[in-house]
């Protein structure tokens, strides 16, 4: 039988909702199958690990099969043509919107680079596009949302896009144009036509695509992180970390995001991390700006930068997104 | 078709761009047909094509795909359709 994307969806939204309705009581009474000793450390853990993991899969799964189809209807030569002469401020604002539903992996990030200037989009215009695209995502979305509630989730967006709209505004105004390798400036490429028409269904089938590779890659960062938390859960004790990480310590904002931005992770790798150091008595801002540094700033990502980018420009990037986060950062501790 | 096809392969080396090479080779042999397949790893070959995403397949110097990995049996109805057009 070959069923239709659009039947195939249908039937896969309601398979979801009736496994995300009968999660709960089936992991209550499977982990009173395994009759635990009551109040033991491990039971906790244990307990901790059955309840999180297969509910975060399970958003995750739908998110990414949403933000699939929306994605579809978006593309980085759209929103090129979308940014074509925007003024900087109005420019950035879009950028940053746009870098969060535009399909986009870091591993394109130089041809979309030279793309953007070659069409004449501001260089902070297209910063805020390149610091958005990575940091704000479904995944991220989806586990700060299924493991600290949708105020956290909002809270990053938020603040992710402000980040970027505001570093992409300042990148701009200090007109560094001339530390752009001059090479980029001379490239002329083909005009590009594929027309394609896509039909709903090959939207559809984009969201199924979608969750085969994303979930595909990133279950197993899931589980290890959960895995994480569910031992940080049972063993180490509360508030051991409020004196390092914890609102009183001012320099504990700084000194993550320092940490941060070398280390390089997907959100489902850090995330477990955050949730970790939050139960154990970080401040909200402190492990915000810690996430934000990890998945937003990377080394890898400047070492690919570095083929369009020179050196001081590669260090402003750094610096400007880095004072954002953590303006962020404190932002938050203050607020909390 | 008079000259055998030129394929060219754009991507600075990342999985989806090793995945396309293969199928694209695998694709060559199922159609029999004589053609070059070549790896485009330079960023400034590979930004003249005009491309913004990875990896792109070109045919005979034309674009014929990018930011995806089509399947074997895709490719295929690419090289053919390039051909029909020489």
């Amino acid at each position: 039988m070959n069923l239709k994307p659009s039947r195939l969806a249908v039937l896969f939204v309601a398979a979801w909702i009736i496994v995300y309705f009968a999660l709960e009581p089936a992991t209550i009474s499977f982990v009173s199958l395994l009759s635990l000793p009551p109040d033991s450390r491990l039971t906790e853990a244990i307990r901790f690990f059955v309840y999180e993991a297969p509910k975060v899969l399970l958003l995750l799964t739908i998110v990414v099969f949403v933000v699939g189809i929306i994605r579809s209807y978006f593309s980085p030569e759209r929103t090129r043509q979308i940014l074509g002469k925007r003024s900087l401020f109005l420019g950035n604002i879009l950028a940053s919107m746009l870098g969060i539903v535009t399909p986009f992996c870091s591993c394109s990030a130089v041809p979309l680079f030279i793309g953007f200037v070659e069409t004449g989009i501001p260089l902070g215009v297209t910063f805020s596009f390149l610091i958005a695209a990575p940091m704000i995502n479904e995944v991220a979305v989806v586990l700060l949302f299924g493991l600290f509630g949708w105020k956290t989730a909002l809270i990053y967006v938020t603040t992710g896009l402000a980040i970027a709209i505001s570093s992409g505004f300042v990148i701009g105004r200090l007109r560094v144009e001339r530390f752009v390798e001059e090479w980029v400036y001379t490239v002329k490429s083909q005009n590009l036509t594929l027309d394609s028409n896509p039909t709903f269904d090959d939207r559809v089938r984009a969201g199924f695509v979608a969750v085969r590779d994303i979930v595909s890659k990133v279950w197993v960062y899931v589980l290890i992180g959960i895995g994480v938390g569910a031992g940080v859960h049972g063993y180490v004790p509360e508030n051991f970390l409020a004196g390092i990480m914890g609102k009183s310590a001012w320099w504990s904002v700084p000194v993550s995001v320092l940490i941060g931005v070398p280390l390089y992770s997907n959100a489902a790798g850090i995330i477990p991390i955050v949730h970790a150091l939050l139960e154990k008595g970080a401040s909200l801002g402190t492990a915000l700006a810690f996430m934000m540094s990890v998945i937003g700033l990377s080394l890898p990502e400047m070492i690919i930068l570095r083929k369009v980018l020179k050196l001081p420009l590669i260090l402003i990037f750094v610096v400007v997104v880095a004072v954002g986060i953590i303006i962020v950062g404190y932002l938050f501790n203050f607020i909390y | 078709m008079v000259y055998p096809m030129k394929i060219k392969i754009l991507g600075p080396g990342c999985v989806n761009c090793k995945t396309l090479a293969n199928r694209t080779l695998e694709a060559v042999q199922q159609l029999e047909i004589e053609a070059t397949v070549e790896k485009v790893e330079d960023i400034q070959a590979i930004a003249s094509y005009g491309i913004l995403r990875t990896p792109g397949l070109v045919i005979d110097e034309r674009v014929v795909s990018y930011g995806m990995v089509p399947k074997v049996e895709e490719i295929k109805a690419l090289i053919l359709k390039q051909s029909a057009k020489v």
